[in-house]
């Protein structure tokens, strides 16, 4: 029994990992740059959840002002930082995502300071159940739940809508997909809209699990589900939500299987698998070899 | 006069690769940019679709300044480009190429009609729709990058060497096929290496050397040039 309760709170960590990944391996996927800032990002999401429910806000109505300020933030930060760097080399766009990582951070300790705010406790306000000696939260079948729809509902918009298909057309060749008459920057705003909302979402059920917001709360869980986008094979969909699902299982199964004092080690596990995927597999587990273009 | 490319130079940094260039297509016309590697032809060609701006000059379709437009625009305007190395999407497959092809295009059952008849002038294309256009052969990929031009409706379509890599009984294929297309009253503006087939099927033809016009006249009589033959026709 301990066993399942560990692996629903696997599937629960994995889901937001999973969650937050989208939102790399979308952005990575349409313009190759690893937006390091992504879990920033759903570090201001956090807290623009928390004000709101300050101010009186139901979660259900703070969760959905968080998405839309995220998506408008996300949107913006491409616009200014990213945008003028097209054209330029990969690394400086990559330097750059980590200068606004920084930013966001520091302007996030300037706005709220740097000690932890508590969030609202949400799970306790959610029915439990009983198993044994051991309490399921409803709130961990709730994430994974409303995680899996929103990422089937991602994965049939990608693959069938106008949009989804034109954002992989942009990824293939940018400049072919503006002969066909694709607006890129329309598209590529897009997809950082997408991955904001979902990195906003993934804030609100991370919070809801673990009620505290720092501006230091999105650098982990940030580079976790980068992490989970590469098992998966970075720029491809379906793989970001395999390796977030694979990464937080793993991750609540060391956590609950070795002694406590050592809990830190779920941290050194997580990262070396990632060495292992990338000296076995680099392209990951969906990933494709690819050659080289000519 | 459909496009008018007045005086245009294009640069890549200190590079000029286009000086002072000027030409013009007529409605209902093939006229043809040939000329050696490095000429300028594929830079004359970007610039008119959008993808590089001339740092002077100006490019008129049906009288009007499309230079400062976006390439999407330009699209909607009524000008496709089937670029050099037909770029299809590899990973699409071929129904989603030719969807992308009439991105611009709202009509969802027109779209459909669209659709419909590409297959009917390319039946290889149909039975191939739902493989990865990755996966399609050469011949088939440059048939596909043409038909998902054709899909925005174009009024004039550009030709970057399509002939490329082709075995010469699909570069006689492709260039029927570019025929069809003109006959059906799309202007084209054809840029080729293979001078002879380039002349053999255009209206009027201008000779490229180090981004500069060299000659310029009707294909038939270019093709008999001396100066022509002996430069670019292989004697």
């Amino acid at each position: 029994m301990y066993f399942v309760v560990q692996l629903l709170n696997g599937l629960q960590l994995g889901a937001i990992y999973a969650l937050i990944a989208l939102g790399y391996t979308m952005v990575y996927g349409v313009i190759k740059l690893i937006n390091f800032a992504h879990g920033d990002l759903m570090m201001m999401a956090a807290y623009f959840a928390l004000i709101a429910m300050a101010k009186g806000a139901h979660p259900l109505l703070a969760l959905a002002i968080s998405i839309i300020m995220t998506t408008v933030l996300g949107v913006l930060i491409e616009r200014i930082a990213y945008k003028p760097l097209r054209k330029s080399s990969r690394l400086s766009a990559l330097i750059t995502a980590i200068g606004v990582s920084l930013l966001l951070q520091n302007v996030a300790m300037l706005i709220w300071g740097s000690g932890a705010k508590t969030y609202p406790n949400l799970q306790a306000s959610l029915p439990s159940f009983n198993i044994g000696h051991n309490t399921i939260s409803s709130l961990s079948i709730i994430t994974v739940v409303l995680a899996v729809l929103v990422m089937i509902g991602l994965y049939f918009f990608v693959e069938k809508s106008k949009v989804g298909t034109a954002m992989r057309a942009v990824s293939e060749d940018m400049e072919a997909a503006e002969l066909m008459g694709i607006n890129v920057n329309h598209t590529i705003s897009a997809t950082f809209a997408i991955g904001s909302a979902l990195a906003a979402l993934a804030a609100f059920l991370l919070c809801a699990a673990y009620p505290q917001v720092t501006p230091y709360i999105g650098a982990m869980p940030g580079i976790k589900a980068f992490i989970a986008a590469v098992i998966g094979g970075i720029g491809i969909v379906p793989g970001a939500m395999v390796g977030g699902f694979i990464l937080g299982i793993i991750e609540a199964l060391t956590k609950g299987f070795i002694p406590s004092q050592y809990s830190a080690l779920s941290d050194a596990v997580v990262f070396a698998i990632l060495i292992v995927v990338l000296l076995i597999k680099p392209s990951g587990i969906f990933g494709k070899v690819q050659g080289e273009k000519v | 006069m459909l496009l008018d490319v007045k005086n245009i130079a294009i640069h890549y940094g200190a590079i000029q690769a286009v000086k002072d260039m000027s030409f013009t297509v007529e409605d209902g016309e093939i006229v043809t940019l040939i000329g050696a590697n490095g000429a300028g032809k594929s830079s004359a060609l970007h610039a008119i679709s959008g993808m590089l701006r001339p740092s002077a000059g100006d490019i008129l379709f049906q009288n009007e300044s499309i230079l400062k437009e976006p390439a999407y625009k330009i699209v909607q305007k009524g000008i496709s480009q089937v670029p050099e190395g037909r770029r299809i999407f590899a990973n699409l497959t071929v129904l989603e190429n030719l969807k992308m092809g009439a991105y611009i295009n709202k009509n969802k059952s027109q779209v459909r009609q669209d659709i419909e008849r590409t297959f009917e002038r390319f039946p290889r294309l149909e039975e191939r729709k739902d493989y990865r256009a990755g996966t399609l052969s050469g011949g088939e990929q440059q048939m596909l990058a043409i038909a998902r031009a054709l899909m925005a409706h174009p009024k004039l379509l550009l030709l970057d060497e399509p002939s490329m890599g082709l075995s010469p009984i699909l570069v006689q294929e492709i260039f029927r096929i570019i025929r069809d297309i003109n006959e059906d009253g799309v202007s084209i503006l054809l840029v080729e290496q293979n001078a002879q087939l380039a002349l053999a099927i255009a209206n009027r033809a201008y000779v490229l050397e180090t981004g500069k016009i060299l000659y310029e006249g009707e294909a038939k009589s270019l093709l008999l040039d001396d100066r022509i033959k002996q430069a670019y026709l292989g004697g």
